[in-house]
């Protein structure tokens, strides 16, 4: 197999407490503790989790928008944690990102044509003219009109924004491209819409994506293969079949029990997680989950399990896993 | 959007084509034209700078013509707004002033917009110790009760008019600071700002063509407001005898020097002060305006 595209190890992200009036460190919030995946090139990779496990945090410190406290991304042979900010800015050429807000991430006073030109100024590609053109050529394909280049923001609908968004990402041609929940802002009927025209333009441009949502059901549409993070940890990481299929961490299981079914017969096993997410500045012992999980052992509380290859690419971070538990099944 | 829009459910494809300019600042100046009040205080406003410009040609007589036959004369067809205690021309005088006032209003103003801005930027971008340095200082600025200060950086560089704008410039600096500098913390969380820095915009250029655009409303409603009272800190300073110096006609000198007449001869008094209420007046319903427009966010 060739090297993936985008190749993450140890990545945490540690967000100081401060307190009192001298603003003494008193702990740590631990937003991303210890996540480690691949990208392959042309796949979409989808990371699911509920509010606050770190995916998008996860998804900031891929383009160093956050620093890292530790850990290493390595994108294209090209080690990116290792960068200086000057070489970090032109790197972000191959790498972009789709925000969540369509409303929030489009300045207001900028005209949609200014908005869509600023990449091509910031990496020097084209001159007015040609960038000019490029903006029109862009807006077309993201299902836009050229003449909403001279519109602003706020004359646009969510949906419309969201397109413009992604023809920002677009426009340096990048490789890889960071969807930070790109739809979870927008109507359902919008969003299809939005998911089918990401799918159309991965598949004439040859992108990769990595698609962070919490909607599981707008992950399996795209996603060639999914990650679950749970309180700052990767715990499952498997294709989206597999994933889907046959769960195999007990958090995913309860996630996906409690994805709706259009159906108004189907009686559901729904697996009902009691408590709330403990919070990350005090993360429980072990493994993280055990203070919800249905299964939990001793073993869970007191050793933190390792995302491990259980099948074929099917990866899963969960003590039920373990060769001798397995044994004794 | 404002209101519900069926547009929004048709794709982008079908949507129909209304061609038309709209950017925030005409957003802006629809919502300040229909306010009555504050098109009242830009009508004072303009009519000042008017004066301010074709004065010399408006103003029957000059600033310094003395014709002691005629000294503390009522208002009269003659001489409109009477004389003072030198036989001047009242309305020649008030007329003439409105050039001194404004401009320290205007450049005073614009003095501590533009350091008060820069210092106010790079404290809520950069954060951290440079924001802690600046807004220090400018917490100690404003320790003083704003007309001393000014007197005391008056009394160090010397009364003059230009020493008393430079030293309402410098007093007013924090405010504008404080201002522009919470404006950027709020901005600079903004998702387009992140999404500037996710291009791989430099730092500079973000500050430039995001942050300080979009932080620029509230500093616009200030200004306006600020210059009326920087304009009223000229006329005391003017008053104290450490602002325009005889025989400048500014106002707030004019009201010093009629001070012994009050009694025999109160228009000495009056119209200068009218004048300086009207142009108060005028910027501040001006400002309140504008404030209505720019603020209540230009429809996101």
């Amino acid at each position: 197999m060739t090297e993936p595209l985008l190749k993450v190890e140890g990545l945490k992200k540690y967000f100081p407490v401060k307190n009192g009036l001298f603003g003494k460190t008193t702990g740590h919030v631990k937003a991303v503790d210890d996540v480690s995946f691949y990208v392959n090139e042309g796949e979409t990779l989808g990371i699911v989790g509920e509010s606050g496990c770190g995916k998008s945090t996860t998804g900031r410190m891929l383009m160093r928008l956050l620093e890292p406290t530790e850990g290493t991304v390595t994108f294209d042979g090209q080690e990116l944690t290792k960068l200086s900010p000057q070489e970090m800015r032109k790197a972000r050429r191959e790498i972009q990102m789709v925000f969540q807000d369509p409303y929030a991430s489009l300045n207001p006073r900028h005209t949609v044509e200014k908005i869509l030109m600023e990449p091509l100024i910031v990496h020097n590609i084209g001159d007015t003219k040609s960038r000019k053109k490029m903006v029109r050529d862009f807006l077309e394909i993201v299902g836009l009109s050229s003449y909403h280049a001279k519109r602003y923001p706020h004359q646009f609908s969510g949906g419309q924004r969201q397109r413009i968004g992604i023809a920002r990402a677009l426009m340096t041609n990048p490789k890889l491209i960071i969807a930070d929940e790109p739809v979870s802002a927008l109507d359902v009927s919008i969003q299809a819409q939005v998911l089918n025209l990401m799918q159309k333009l991965q598949r004439e441009l040859k992108l990769t994506y990595i698609f962070i949502a919490h909607d599981l059901g707008v992950v399996r549409h795209i996603s060639d293969r999914v990650g679950v993070m749970y309180l700052g940890k990767m715990v499952e990481l498997a294709s989206s079949e597999n994933l889907y299929a046959e769960p195999l961490h007990p958090y995913t299981k309860a996630l996906l029990s409690a994805v709706p079914v259009p159906d108004p017969n189907f009686i559901r096993e729904e697996i009902l997680l009691e408590g709330d997410i403990p919070s990350p500045s005090n993360p429980p012992s072990g493994c993280t989950f055990h203070t919800r999980c249905p299964f939990a052992m001793d073993r869970c509380k007191q050793v933190v399990p390792q995302l491990e290859e259980i099948k074929t690419g099917h990866y899963v971070a969960c003590h039920l896993y373990d060769a001798d538990m397995i044994d004794k099944n | 959007m404002s209101n519900p829009d069926p547009k929004n459910l048709v794709p982008a494809e079908q949507e129909v084509v209304v061609e038309q300019e709209a950017g925030p600042w005409r957003d802006a100046w629809k919502n300040f034209r229909k306010n009555k009040i504050a098109l009242v205080g830009s009508v004072i406003v303009f009519f000042f700078i008017f004066l301010a410009i074709f004065g010399t040609w408006i103003a029957p007589e000059g600033i310094n013509d003395q014709k002691l036959t005629e000294r503390l004369k009522a208002p009269s067809s003659q001489y409109w707004f009477g004389t003072d205690d030198f036989g001047r021309d009242i309305f020649s005088r008030v007329i003439l002033g409105a050039r001194i006032s404004l401009g320290v209003g205007f450049f005073s103003v614009i003095g501590s917009v533009v350091v008060g801005s820069a210092l106010g930027i790079i404290a809520g971008y950069y954060g951290k110790w440079v924001d802690t340095i600046i807004s220090r200082i400018f917490d100690i600025m404003l320790a003083f009760p704003s007309i001393l200060l000014a007197i005391a950086v008056v009394s160090v560089l010397g009364p003059s008019l230009v020493n008393a704008l430079i030293a309402i410039a410098i007093i007013n600096i924090p405010n504008f600071g404080r201002l522009i500098r919470s404006k950027v913390l709020t901005v600079k969380q903004e998702e387009y700002i992140t999404s500037a820095r996710a291009i791989g915009m430099k730092d500079f250029r973000i500050l430039l063509s995001h942050i300080l655009p979009n932080s620029l409303a509230p500093v616009i409603v200030a200004g306006t407001l600020a210059i009326a009272s920087a304009i009223i800190e000229a006329a005391a300073l003017g008053f104290l005898g450490l602002g325009a110096q005889a025989p400048a006609p500014e106002w707030g000198k004019m009201l010093a020097d009629a001070r012994n007449y009050l009694r025999n001869a109160p228009w000495t008094m009056i119209f200068p002060g009218v004048a300086i209420m009207l142009t108060v007046l005028g910027f501040n319903l001006m400002g309140d305006g504008l404030r209505d427009a720019l603020d209540p966010k230009m429809k996101t």
